[in-house]
């Protein structure tokens, strides 16, 4: 995806030059490989900073609640169905935007390049067409794209912006064949025991630096859950229950929101695969209300809207 | 010999229905097992999430919910928002592993005392059969 990179400086040099829009929100690539930081840029002779290739996994809709001024944004399929979110939450407005579409083949987990290079120090990691070059000292390895995507891109449906004014590219095939729900109907399989001991491995090196929530584009009330004092609903220490509680908090704020991008994963320092939350209920809410969050922007979000019909069969 | 297992449970009720249901099911001299604690909320809809961790984090056995008939809700529409929030909730709970018998949702009338006693029964009955509750407990450090 690396020659997106021309045509989306082209394009955001030709909306701030005809001053279509105050700044552009984009990618320039970061001070370590595979670290590609966003970028907010308001002078056209700036937009040459303005970078795309496959590390491009921060979700840029993080950055627009509450913007007062008119922002062109670079959006993947997962970055523009969180822009809907923030339309429909009242985070901004549609007016306010042109966004400028990019069709994505998937993110790679720079955790798995590390994988595959056995520990060894990349210095610089380029990519071309399918693949990643990775060098360092003394080595040179040339890996496969498809080994090295997210999770979460490996089951993304929604690979093509659903809403843009612009797509720097032709729309890909949509991955219609995948099953996004097989590990969480795995972990429901088990026993209760069985699950309780699942999550307790899965969130033990917790260190609650909070990555996870400051990462996600869902995440902008003014003063959040774990943050308050009066009354205190969450001790802020790492016993395992406050531990659970917090990532179950986490989860439950983006129950019918969640658009499964991955930054929340992608941003966790000790790799907790964190999506085990949110995916539940975003099966759940598919299931009980046949709603998948960011597709449209007209209506409600499911917990914003009912049915006098809703399933109720576990309620006495 | 110990005791038998006596579990305790928190019940949230809604001012309008739940807790009327239980006034009369109290004024009404209907006997029910003495396991609950009550906590009177406004409204279903008024039911925070943290409300059930917290009960569950402090050491409660089992929490039961109870609101309005669907339709009856004295603020029109605050069940039907509860019940969206109260499904996904049980289903995440469960997922993560509290046993389904611990966490209970009811809706029950003003006028419906016999239907609160056996709601009653039936809660503690459940929770008694898990016994005492072994998750999620956060375990004060000594002195705090």
């Amino acid at each position: 995806m690396v020659e997106y990179t021309k045509k989306i400086q082209e394009t955001a040099k030709r909306l701030l030059t005809e001053k279509k829009v105050d700044a552009v929100i984009g990618y320039r690539r970061g001070t370590l490989p595979m670290m590609n930081e966003p970028v907010l840029i308001k002078e056209a002779e700036k937009t040459d900073q303005l970078y795309w290739d496959s590390f491009c996994g921060v979700n840029l809709a993080n950055y627009l609640p509450k913007r007062k001024e008119k922002l062109a944004i670079v959006a993947k399929g997962c970055d523009s169905r969180n822009i809907i979110i923030d339309i429909q939450e009242g985070q901004i407005k549609r007016e306010q935007l042109y966004i400028i579409g990019a069709p994505c083949t998937g993110m790679v987990d720079r955790r798995k390049v590390w994988t595959r290079l056995g520990g060894k120090e990349p210095f610089a990691v380029e990519e071309s067409k399918d693949q990643i070059v990775a060098t360092g000292n003394a080595f040179k390895e040339t890996l496969a794209l498809a080994d090295l995507l997210q999770d979460n891109c490996l089951i993304c449906q929604h690979r093509n912006p659903v809403l843009y004014d612009e797509l720097i590219a032709e729309a890909l095939p949509e991955q219609k064949e995948v099953d996004p729900y097989e590990d969480v109907r795995a972990v429901e399989a088990m026993d209760a025991e069985a699950r309780w001991q699942y999550f307790e491995e899965l969130t033990r090196t917790c260190i609650r630096c909070y990555a996870c929530r400051n990462a996600c584009p869902l995440c902008y009330c003014p003063t959040c859950f774990v943050d308050e004092s009066k009354p205190q609903w969450l001790g802020k220490s790492l016993d395992p229950t406050d531990v659970r509680t917090f990532h179950f908090l986490r989860a439950f704020h983006c129950a019918g929101r969640c658009t499964d991008c991955g930054a929340c994963e992608r941003a966790c320092p000790v790799g907790i695969k964190v999506r085990q939350f949110t995916k539940k209920l975003n099966r759940d809410v598919l299931d009980l209300y046949q709603f998948e969050s960011g597709l449209v922007l007209e209506g409600r979000p499911p917990l914003d809207v009912y049915r006098p019909d809703d399933p109720e069969n576990f309620i006495k | 010999m110990s005791d038998p297992f006596e579990p305790k449970i928190i019940a949230f009720l809604c001012n309008w229905c739940s807790y009327g249901g239980a006034d009369l099911a109290g004024v009404s001299r209907l006997q029910y097992p003495p396991n609950i604690r009550v906590v009177r909320i406004p409204c279903s809809g008024r039911l925070d999430p943290k409300f059930i961790l917290a009960s569950f984090r402090r050491g409660a056995d089992g929490v039961w919910v109870s609101g309005c008939h669907p339709g009856d809700c004295h603020y029109i529409a605050g069940n039907y928002y509860a019940r969206r929030k109260f499904a996904l909730l049980k289903g995440l709970l469960e997922h993560m592993g509290i046993e389904p018998g611990r966490l209970h949702f009811s809706w029950v009338s003003s006028a419906e005392a016999t239907k609160f006693q056996e709601v009653v029964t039936s809660v503690t009955t459940a929770v008694k059969a898990l016994g005492p509750a072994k998750h999620y407990i956060k375990q004060m450090p000594e002195g705090a």
